[in-house]
């Protein structure tokens, strides 16, 4: 991880670590903060925990979001502050989901925006001027617009991949596959390495071929607290705790110190926190295999 | 309140989930009255039949036993732009005489008094779903004449109606509170006062509206939870109080 995020990760760089709740790499957010990266572009559907904390740790110049809570919890108050109060500043550009989803599918196919019907009559459009309108060339209609988004780096977390970086995903999809295609380079942090065959074995479960991976980081519970189907549930626990933690700097800096600065790496973390197994690990749901045979 | 929402949606229809309330109220209607219910999330999740109650709308528990799961590009467009959706339900800060709703900011959008989470899906779904109903708790503050900020698209904005906008979906038909349920006038898409609760006045819902709420000539009653539908929330579907708080 250490030499995944300091090749690919450089300041002032845009940086998208995607995952819908599901698969957020906690892992390699806190690498980042622990090598002190700043003026970060940092976009992600949802900030979650990982960018208020990124926030809070100063990283970032500017967040590119469609929706800053915690969910099913309250508030980021990390983010809020820095909105609210400017402390510390930070630029925003703000969509609703589907315009961020549009600008990693523009990003993803190389086209330089995509149209969708949206934003009538909201004031979304008025505070991010990005928000544009184009005339289809066929029947008139005025659509909307967003601009394609081709991050310096997205960082996906998953549930498998081979060692070229062929990523296999289940569960919540969210939109990992459009950022990774429309990013420049990509790092994949998995539970588990497996063989090229148990890929092969399944290709429809694969989500990101290896040919657009640069690099590959085993992290076993990496997205915690957030969660890996079949592997781990999320913590709901700490998301509830970091109310508490996001409302008073003072937490934020000590929680940083103790589980992010006061550690090496990963496995340091996951030390500090021995009860994750027994408390989080998931029951086993198998499913049925199909035959691929011809 | 949540009893009321619920009932709003009938077995078998299309709905596309909203965070908090809404999560709860459908998954009352599929325990209830609505067993065939499809919940669609923006989290990719198609018929859901979540175990346990979801803790967001990207919970394990909305995979699991589910029809389908996609990706978010497909949800956005081939369900939600694609008009597959027959209700979209939605909670909200404010809430304005036509529906509109803003969960992004308090004040000014540049000096934002408080910072809202922003749309999420939320516009999306209230320009795209066939009809949305929205829920809240009624106050001034969650009800004024005007939004701070329009995040979500209701009947009426900026001086012209959604259908002169161009928006495909019929917009907010109901508001449910806990005092009283807004209607949309067929006229011209203003919340009207349709209903109050069995131990409630109209002036309990009228004094708590930042506008001058027009009342309907024949105010009907709620019809109260039931002790089933009680039981349920209570007991089965959130025992925790995740989203239930008086509701």
């Amino acid at each position: 991880m250490r030499d995944a995020i300091a090749r690919y990760v450089h300041d002032g760089d845009t940086v998208v670590i995607e995952g819908f709740t599901h698969l957020i790499c906690f892992a390699a957010g806190h690498e980042i903060i622990r090598q002190g990266r700043r003026d970060l572009v940092l976009c992600r559907l949802t900030p979650d925990l990982i960018l208020d904390q990124l926030i809070a740790a100063g990283c970032a110049r500017k967040l590119v979001f469609s929706w800053a809570g915690n969910p099913g919890v309250g508030s980021l108050h990390a983010f809020r502050r820095a909105v609210e109060k400017g402390t510390p500043p930070l630029e925003i550009e703000e969509y609703s989901h589907f315009g961020m989803v549009a600008r990693f599918s523009a990003g993803a196919a190389r086209l330089p925006f995509w149209p969708l019907r949206d934003y009538q009559g909201t004031d979304i459009p008025a505070a991010n001027p990005l928000i544009r309108q184009v005339s289809c060339p066929y029947t008139g209609e005025s659509l909307a617009t967003v601009p394609a988004l081709n991050p310096d780096v997205t960082i996906v977390h998953a549930q498998r991949a081979d060692a070229e970086g062929n990523t296999q995903i289940w569960g919540l999809l969210g939109v990992q596959k459009e950022a990774a295609f429309a990013s420049k380079h990509v790092i994949v942090v998995v539970e588990e390495l497996v063989d090229t065959s148990v890929v092969r074995a399944d290709p429809n479960r694969t989500l990101i071929p290896g040919m657009i991976v640069d690099a590959v980081v085993v992290e076993p519970w990496g997205a915690h607290p957030s969660y890996a189907q079949g592997h781990y549930d999320r913590d709901n626990d700490f998301y509830l705790s970091w109310e508490n933690i996001s409302r008073e700097p003072a937490a934020v800096e000590r929680y940083l110190d103790t589980y992010v600065m006061g550690v090496e790496n990963r496995a340091g973390y996951l030390a500090l926190q021995p009860e994750l197994e027994s408390r989080l690990a998931a029951s086993p749901r198998i499913c049925a295999g199909v035959s691929y045979g011809y | 309140m949540t009893a009321v929402a619920a009932r709003e949606l009938r077995d078998g229809e299309i709905v596309f989930v909203g965070i908090g309330l809404p999560n709860l109220a459908c998954n009352l209607a599929r325990a209830t009255h609505a067993p065939g219910l499809v919940l669609i999330y923006e989290s990719g999740a198609v018929g859901a039949l979540p175990e346990r109650l979801p803790v967001s709308i990207g919970d394990p528990s909305l995979v699991t036993g589910s029809l389908m799961v996609t990706g978010m590009a497909d949800i956005f467009q081939l369900f939600l732009q694609g008009g597959r959706i027959e209700v979209g339900f939605l909670g909200g800060a404010q809430i304005d005489r036509y529906g509109n709703i803003n969960t992004t900011v308090v004040g000014d959008y540049a000096h934002p008094r408080v910072r809202l989470p922003g749309s999420g899906g939320a516009a999306e779904i209230a320009t795209h779903a066939r009809r949305t109903l929205i829920i809240s708790r009624l106050s001034t503050r969650a009800f004024p004449a005007q939004v701070d900020f329009i995040t979500s698209p209701g009947n009426r904005s900026h001086g012209r109606t959604r259908r002169e906008w161009g928006m495909p979906g019929a917009g907010p038909v109901k508001v449910i509170t806990d005092r009283g349920v807004l209607e949309a006038s067929p006229d011209d898409g203003e919340m009207e006062l349709a209903a109050v609760y069995p131990d409630m006045t109209q002036e309990d819902v009228t004094s708590r509206v930042g506008w001058p709420l027009r009342v309907r000539e024949n105010l009907g009653t709620v019809a109260p939870p039931t002790a089933e539908e009680l039981r349920l929330l209570r007991e089965v579907l959130d025992p925790g109080k995740l989203y239930l708080k008086g509701g």
